[in-house]
């Protein structure tokens, strides 16, 4: 085929879509149209709008009051209040201005914004700007307000006074602080996670160290040299377990642990648990929340164990998919009740179940997202799998100290 | 040729790369055996994979064919392709492993901290992606062409469909391993033929091609011109001929064709006698070939010696700065590349496993050209065909004929083989991936497959349309993509601090996108002839440093959108994991 007929094609196509493309947004128009009673009153539209609008400043103001995030949502506040311009403080500095004046005005909003942030009350007051061609005569400071306080102020520029520009000022002012508290609610949110992280650290050791130095103490004197690597084991292993900083870690660093934990239970139960590891190198770098395996580990021994004469098996697989890595730990124990289970996960901890699934469950979901919680297969007596899909790359998540 | 060892070796090839995929070498070990955890992949098989992934049908039949055809001016191919990771490992490689990043789109995100410019980022992995596998399919094609008679198109469907069957399925699990197997097979399939080659060759006296003179027919040759050639006579050469030449129709006429330009119509036959001088193919005139893109052969005065790179329209050293400047700094932007970096441990691991693959990639280079130079002396006659880059593969029938012939043959389509697989595999899971995570509407198992389905539809659909470009030629307007691209994101991203995420979306639409267009253009035989043709088809020079300057100036003018993680995050990307304690050193320590 030649590239001319190549290119004809090509140009056919282009010419194609162009057609369906100025076809659709004819038709839709003329929808648009057609369904234009439907579409409420002018002052329901309006309120459509304004709606609308304020459902555009919300995400950036969610993320708190920074720079950045001031400069995000100034614009479309301005056009939410329909003013001259607008100009975000906090209690330091000037963050963002929307609109004109930012010349000559910038530098006066922290002086006149004083009283608000001091008080916490709106107030309008006159810019006293020389320049007689600049519309910004009257200025309305209302303040926002977080759980602590006043966080900062919303400055509306007007060319007159006007009662109803200080009414919605400070509207928009209290919405804004709304969304500002909501950010502060998703700020206390992760420190509950980190302060559960914390409590799993805490839950782990006093029966796994008990247990641990039982089964280490019985080898003393009948091994000595595999009582020595037992203790090194068990130093490597709370070493880790208590490290101090870091939210993530990398699979290689749990996966060594787990080992380590897995040598030290081994140990107690000696020829009935038979572990199986099953690891692809590839994925050994990809970084996850620190400590999220260890727990489904110890959940897949302990029900492996439970109740039962025979031996049970516990395998470890991780395995690469592309950009996940994928983890499963099975165990051909008791199994669970999965209308339990879901208990568990909902958070409800009926007949003392740990909380160890359930803040697995809820931390990879809080790093990666809903669609990475933990997948769980069992039944009564037929044993569990657990599966963990693990992003290698998400924005925010690497290993390095905080 | 015998077709049945040629087809078993392809078949073993590919069952060989299906089964290592699917049943992987997978670690598998009880408690008693310790420390699986810090068995990550060893810098020296990473590399292997790195290179089995990298080495492509450009590199497998490609550089030999224009060898051939070119002269050693095509020597600058194997030089860029390896010089790239020079490149890359003094500028790229151990940054972007501490970034943490798993694709470019990945590392796009967490330098400039915006979905716009990860999305943008991944529309070019795409388009890289696909340019990419465009020659590969093509190739393959070619190469099961001409060694069973299928139609051109069979052998880029098999490879689509064994590449889509295996990813989409998720056999690909321990690629690692099925990439450094391919590597090894690769150099191994050209390695032992050259040796028989060699000593042949020797054996017959060891004749050298005069390289400026034209080449001499060896024995009683019969060429079919596939495509509409004009070719160049300096002597009255006598030649038997079944079809058009100069608008006469002949039927196993012998005709002796007066010195001068001659106009020979695709499908003829042309029987030399032995000893004949092969007439030289002759570019420009009235009547250009319009679909044949820019690998035609230089023009006819210029000797086979001559250490400049094509381009018809005579502008060698431009075009030779082109290509040096898309090679070099095109490796680092290539999607399958990137990723495979991921693997290494930690970014000193990623240094050391770049300076293996710079030595494995080397080492490798050394042996097409060996096809090339051989191929201008037994098969000289492959220049007037239009399929050069057959050269590696009818050589040992030509050269050494028999059983012997054969098996080398039927190893050379093997290791052809695990270069259009290996390649299009690691290509079709970068681009898959992409597609699923930034372009399909949303995720899941069933859209990945979806992907896979299109990152290797679309490539297959386009090449039975495109042009016929030589392979190595088609790689290279990808790497220019790349270079236009990726390489100033990824340089200013690391090395520049001031970077801003819209300066990132300019020189992006304007340094890549640019040189996307006019590789289009060319690829689809829309550039008009002369300098506009050169500028077109050689884009690195001029769309290089364009991307680099909009890039700068224009996060220059936006000082205020510097990502306040800056940083933060440079200090990570250029300290040693031990400093900023991402690596838990002594509790390691302790053990030994």
């Amino acid at each position: 085929m030649s590239g001319i007929a190549l290119a004809a094609a090509a140009a056919a196509g282009a010419v194609l879509l162009t057609a369906g493309f100025v076809l659709g947004r004819f038709t839709a128009r003329r929808g648009g149209h057609a369904a234009d009673p439907d579409l409420g009153t002018p002052v329901e539209r309006a309120t459509f709008h304004t709606l609308h609008t304020a459902s555009l400043a919300a995400p950036p103001l969610r993320a708190g009051l920074t720079e950045e995030t001031a400069r995000r949502a100034a614009g479309t506040l301005r056009s939410l209040l329909g003013t001259e311009a607008l100009c975000l403080i906090d209690r330091g500095a000037v963050l963002a201005w929307d609109g004109p004046g930012e010349d000559h005005h910038r530098a006066h909003v922290p002086a006149q914004a004083a009283e608000t942030l001091e008080t916490g009350r709106s107030r309008s007051v006159h810019t006293d700007c020389a320049e007689p061609a600049c519309p910004l005569r009257w200025a309305v400071i209302a303040p926002l307000t977080g759980e602590d306080g006043v966080l900062g102020a919303l400055v509306a520029y007007g060319s007159r006074e006007s009662a109803v520009l200080v009414r919605a000022a400070t509207e928009v002012a209290r919405w804004a602080s709304v969304q500002l508290e909501l950010a502060e609610l998703d700020r206390s949110r992760t420190r509950i996670v980190e302060a559960e992280i914390r409590a799993l650290r805490a839950q782990i050791s006093p029966h796994f160290i008990f247990n641990s130095l039982a089964a280490i103490a019985s080898f003393v004197r009948t091994d000595p040299e595999q009582a020595r690597e037992l203790l090194l084991e068990f130093a490597d292993f709370t070493r880790y377990s208590f490290r101090k900083h870091g939210e993530f870690a990398q699979l290689a660093d749990e996966l060594r642990s787990i080992e380590q934990y897995l040598a030290l239970a081994g140990a107690r139960f000696g020829d009935r648990l038979k572990v199986t590891l099953q690891i692809a190198p590839e994925v050994l770098p990809v970084t996850l929340p620190f400590l999220c395996l260890q727990p489904l580990v110890e959940n897949a021994v302990k029900h492996g164990l439970e109740d039962r004469e025979r031996g049970c098996r516990v395998t470890i697989a991780a395995r690469d998919a592309g950009a996940e890595a994928v983890v499963t730990v099975e165990d051909d124990g008791i199994g669970m009740d999965p209308e339990l289970l879901r208990a568990v996960l909902r958070g409800e901890h009926p007949a003392g179940s740990g909380i160890g699934l359930s803040n697995v469950d809820e931390r990879l979901r809080q790093v990666y997202g809903a669609e990475y919680g933990l997948v769980i297969e069992t039944g009564v007596g037929a044993g569990m799998k657990v599966t963990v899909r693990i992003p290698k790359y998400r924005p925010g998540v690497h290993r390095s100290s905080p | 040729m015998n077709q049945t060892y040629a087809v078993g070796a392809v078949t073993a090839v590919v069952l060989a790369t299906v089964l290592i995929g699917a049943l992987g070498l997978r670690i598998s070990r009880t408690t008693s055996d310790f420390y699986v955890a810090s068995r990550t992949v060893r810098p020296g098989l990473n590399a292997a994979a790195i290179s089995g992934e990298y080495l492509s049908a450009a590199s497998f039949l490609g550089i030999a064919g224009l060898v051939l055809v070119q002269g050693p001016a095509m020597l600058w191919y194997p030089v860029g392709y390896t010089a790239g990771y020079l490149v890359l490992l003094v500028l790229v490689a151990a940054p972007l492993r501490r970034s943490g990043a798993y694709t470019l789109s990945d590392f796009a995100e967490a330098r400039l901290e915006s979905p716009q410019v990860r999305r943008l980022a991944s529309l070019f992995v795409v388009g890289i992606g696909w340019l990419y596998l465009l020659p590969q399919l093509q190739g393959a094609g070619l190469t099961l062409e001409i060694l069973t008679g299928a139609p051109d198109w069979v052998g880029g469907l098999l490879v689509a469909v064994v590449v889509t069957g295996t990813v989409a399925a998720g056999g690909m699990r321990s690629i690692t391993f099925v990439q450094a197997f391919q590597y090894w097979l690769k150099l191994t399939a050209l390695l032992v033929p050259v040796l028989f080659l060699l000593a042949a060759w020797y054996g017959d006296g060891a004749p050298r091609a005069r390289f400026d003179d034209p080449a001499v027919l060896r024995g009683h040759t019969v060429v079919k011109v596939a495509d509409t050639v004009r070719i160049g006579l300096d002597a009255p050469l006598t030649v038997t001929v079944t079809g058009s030449v100069d608008s006469v129709t002949y039927e196993k006429r012998t005709v002796t064709l007066a010195p001068g330009t001659h106009h020979v119509l695709g499908g003829t036959t042309l029987a030399f006698a032995p000893g004949a001088a092969l007439p030289e193919r002759v570019a420009g005139g009235t009547d250009p070939p319009p679909a044949s893109g820019r690998g035609d052969p230089p023009l006819a005065p210029l000797g086979w010696s001559q250490p400049l790179a094509g381009g018809r329209d005579g502008h060698q050293l431009y075009a030779t700065y082109g290509l040096i400047l898309a090679t070099f700094l095109g490796t680092m932007g290539l999607p399958h590349v990137a990723v495979r970096f991921y693997t290494s441990p930690h970014g000193r691991a990623a240094r050391r496993t770049t300076l293996v693959v710079l030595g494995l990639v080397g080492a490798f280079y050394l042996l097409p050209p060996l096809y090339g130079a051989l191929g201008r002396i037994y098969a000289p006659e492959l220049a007037l065909t239009g399929s050069a880059d057959a050269a590696v593969l009818v050589l040992p029938d030509r050269i050494l004929g028999g059983l012997l012939g054969d098996l080398l043959g039927a190893l050379l389509a093997g290791g052809a083989f695990a270069a259009f697989l290996s390649t299009a595999s690691g290509l079709t899971m970068s681009v898959a991936g992409v597609l699923t995570q930034d372009v399909l509407p949303s995720r899941g198992v069933r859209h990945f497959r979806l992907a896979t389905l299109l990152a290797t539809a679309v490539p297959l659909v386009v090449g039975v349309f495109a042009s016929k470009v030589p392979v190595a030629d088609a790689v290279g307007l990808a790497f220019a993509v790349s270079a236009s691209s990726f390489c100033p994101l990824l340089v200013l991203g690391i090395w520049w601090r001031r970077l801003t995420p819209p300066g990132a979306t300019a020189g992006l639409l304007l340094g890549g996108g640019s040189a996307l267009a006019a590789v289009m253009a060319t690829r689809a035989g829309l550039a008009p002839e002369g300098w506009p043709h050169t500028l077109m088809a050689w884009p690195a020079v001029w769309s290089v440093p364009l991307g680099f300057l909009t890039m700068v100036m224009v996060s220059l003018a936006t000082p205020r959108r510097v990502p306040p993680g800056t940083p933060a995050l440079l200090a990570r990307l250029h300290l040693p994991e031990e400093i900023t304690g991402t690596v838990p050193g002594p509790a390691q320590e302790v053990r030994r």
